[in-house]
């Protein structure tokens, strides 16, 4: 009797659900996160599959066709050099997907969350180090010194490329723009990381005090095993929402930036070098979708991220309500 | 708290160095020789040296970069490389007072709008009218200058005719009125979800309840209790806030056409005027890391339970 008694306790153990499962099932209730939710998505994959999806490639002029309206033709007008406006969106959303994907990932989770987890686990020497650092980065005017970065450290890089392909005989490597994607997410990476460091050293702090992380070394846990095992899962909900809604932050970010004329250089489109060709009065007067179809678009996904990250916030760290 | 403060100020000037040494460093190391862009067309080899000699741009990078921080110490910039004849501290002088000036404003605007709102949300929580202000908060961080301008150009320039289209005419002029809401919507957002949290925070500990039952009236208790207590992470803020300021600044000017700092230093980048963005560096490094201090500060200050160690 007791034996199945307990048996029973234990399969309902197995098939209780993970916290995952059961954040996701309280955030499928929350209407606006969810929108959000499907429209990040959909805009993320039109961006992905750009390639297949645009009615024609992003640089194909056609003068006859210049500066038309929206039509059935073209979704979204052509702009002054005929190029299809719709294709030239799609293909710069794909560069915001690239841009928000990489900096999120190398600056914000890389770097941050493993100095964020160093600094608060071993504190003393190390702690002050990190911390100095991030304070240093933050005393910086971020925006001018991206650009002086991206003016200054750009061309050295291009030239590195350059020397690269002469060595290789490769060509298409400056081509492709991906110099323009590595001094672009470079600039947002190093700036990315302190608010998270300091986000994940506070969390630490408070955590590693706690029993169970005595308990983890009392049981000859290894170092990295208590980081990563112990100290990262009970620290990640307020990772998670500052991810989601530092996604809208770096998608205006590499606007700004493309838009100072520093970023994606053209033909290949981003929203920034749409919104800053376009951004004169003259084109407003005479052409508004030109600017305001990327405008909408930009628009979009910094308040979706952001409804999202809210509603995140909402069901991961139920307190600060 | 003494020694916190004397050892955070003796941490300014640590900070200033850094951020001087890193920007002079990319500034010389950087690509495009700033002679050749200021003699432009007439470049002459001879010359050119002539000029990097005058300037000191042939000695080593130490020297240049110690008689720059000397230069600094006492006041000096150094000249332009672009307008020639220009000391930067005077080209920069007029600009600091036209950006500075917007900048106030805004922040004004984002307070003034974003603390009252929180603490209407606060009060009236789990209300309509609370998720109300929430979600609209949401709206406006959705909408930063680059959205608003050309928006704002199109309804209320071109559409309307009611604003005049770019430029500056003085704080108190309709130039004013579109650069002012670009960069201070996006704020209001940031300060309506603090106030909200921190009135929050306040009302449920047990001083207001101790306030209350001392049979205080409502009003005494929401200004000198609850609004007092509440505002001090708004105060905090608003020292980091500097930032997002200057950031917004940037764009602002150069999209409307106001000379200020932020076009400046648009302009100055493209045209490798070093000078011009050494100096505008320090000085919103200085603004930054000042603002960051008096933050800290105050909020010891105004909170006595908060100790740093």
């Amino acid at each position: 009797m007791a034996m199945d008694i307990l048996k029973l306790n234990i399969s309902k153990a197995v098939k209780s659900e993970g916290p995952w499962k059961r954040v996701w099932n309280r955030l499928i209730h929350k209407k606006l996160a969810m929108i959000s939710l499907v429209l990040i998505i959909v805009v993320y994959m039109a961006g992905i599959f750009a390639p297949w999806i645009a009615p024609s490639n992003y640089s194909d002029q056609n003068l006859l066709e210049a500066k038309q309206g929206p039509s059935l033709e073209h979704l979204a007008g052509t702009d002054r050099l005929g190029r299809d406006m719709l294709s030239r969106v799609l293909y710069g959303i794909q560069t915001t997907v690239i841009i928000t994907i990489t900096s999120m990932l190398t600056g914000g989770l890389l770097i941050g969350l493993s100095l964020g987890l160093i600094s608060g686990y071993f504190g003393g020497k190390v702690d002050s180090i990190i911390m100095r650092l991030g304070e240093v980065f933050a005393a910086f005017p971020g925006i001018l010194l991206m650009i002086l970065l991206a003016a200054t450290v750009k061309p050295r890089v291009l030239s590195f490329a350059r020397s690269v392909e002469d060595l290789t005989g490769i060509d298409w490597i400056i081509k492709t723009g991906i110099v323009d994607y590595i001094v672009v997410f470079g600039a947002l990476a190093a700036f990315s990381w302190v608010g998270m460091a300091r986000l994940v050293r506070g969390q630490v702090l408070s955590l590693k005090t706690m029993q169970f992380i005595d308990a983890a070394r009392a049981a000859g846990a290894s170092t990295p095993r208590i980081l990563f095992f112990h100290l990262l899962p009970n620290a990640i909900s307020p990772v998670v929402v500052s991810i989601t809604m530092g996604m809208g932050s770096i998608v205006g970010a590499e606007i700004v930036l493309s838009w100072l004329g520093i970023g994606i250089q053209p033909p290949r489109p981003s929203l920034g070098n749409m919104i800053f060709e376009n951004g004169s009065l003259g084109v407003l007067r005479s052409d508004p979708h030109l600017l305001l179809v990327p405008i909408a678009i930009a628009w979009l996904l910094i308040f979706t991220w952001n409804l999202l990250g809210d509603g995140l916030n909402d069901v991961l760290n139920p307190r600060t309500r | 708290m003494g020694i916190y403060i004397v050892r955070r100020l003796l941490w300014v000037p640590v900070l200033l160095m850094i951020v001087t040494l890193v920007t002079f460093g990319l500034g010389l190391y950087g690509p495009g020789d700033p002679v050749e862009v200021m003699l432009g067309q007439n470049y002459n080899p001879e010359v050119a040296e002539r000029i990097r000699h005058q300037r000191g741009l042939d000695r080593p990078f130490y020297q240049q970069y110690l008689s720059y921080v000397w230069g600094l110490l006492q006041g000096d910039f150094g000249e332009s490389f672009k307008f020639q004849g220009q000391s930067v501290g005077k080209l920069i002088g007029n600009k600091i007072w036209i950006s500075s000036q917007l900048g106030l404003a805004a922040m004004i605007l984002t307070v003034g709008l974003g603390v009252p709102l929180g603490i209407l949300a606060a009060l009236q929580q789990g209300t309509r009218r609370d998720s109300l202000i929430v979600s609209s908060t949401l709206f406006f961080l959705a909408l930063p200058v680059f959205i608003t301008i050309p928006v704002m150009l199109l309804v209320l320039v071109l559409n309307l005719h009611w604003l005049p289209s770019s430029g500056w005419g003085g704080l108190f002029s309709l130039h004013t009125i579109i650069p002012l809401l670009a960069m201070g919507i996006p704020g209001v957002a940031v300060i309506t979800r603090l106030m909200r949290a921190s009135t929050l925070d306040v009302l449920g500990q047990d001083f207001i309840t101790t306030a209350r039952s001392k049979g205080l009236t409502e009003f005494v208790v929401q200004y000198r209790h609850v609004l007092r207590n509440a505002l001090i992470p708004i105060i905090t803020i608003l020292g980091f806030s500097v930032a997002d300021l200057v950031g917004g600044a940037f764009i602002v000017e150069t999209m409307y056409g106001i000379p200020g700092i932020g076009r400046l230093a648009v302009d100055s980048i493209f045209a490798r005027d070093y000078p011009v963005i050494m100096a505008l560096t320090v000085i919103i490094a200085t603004a930054f890391v000042i603002g960051h201090l008096i933050a800290d500060i105050l909020y010891v200050v105004l909170d006595p339970r908060i100790r740093y160690e």
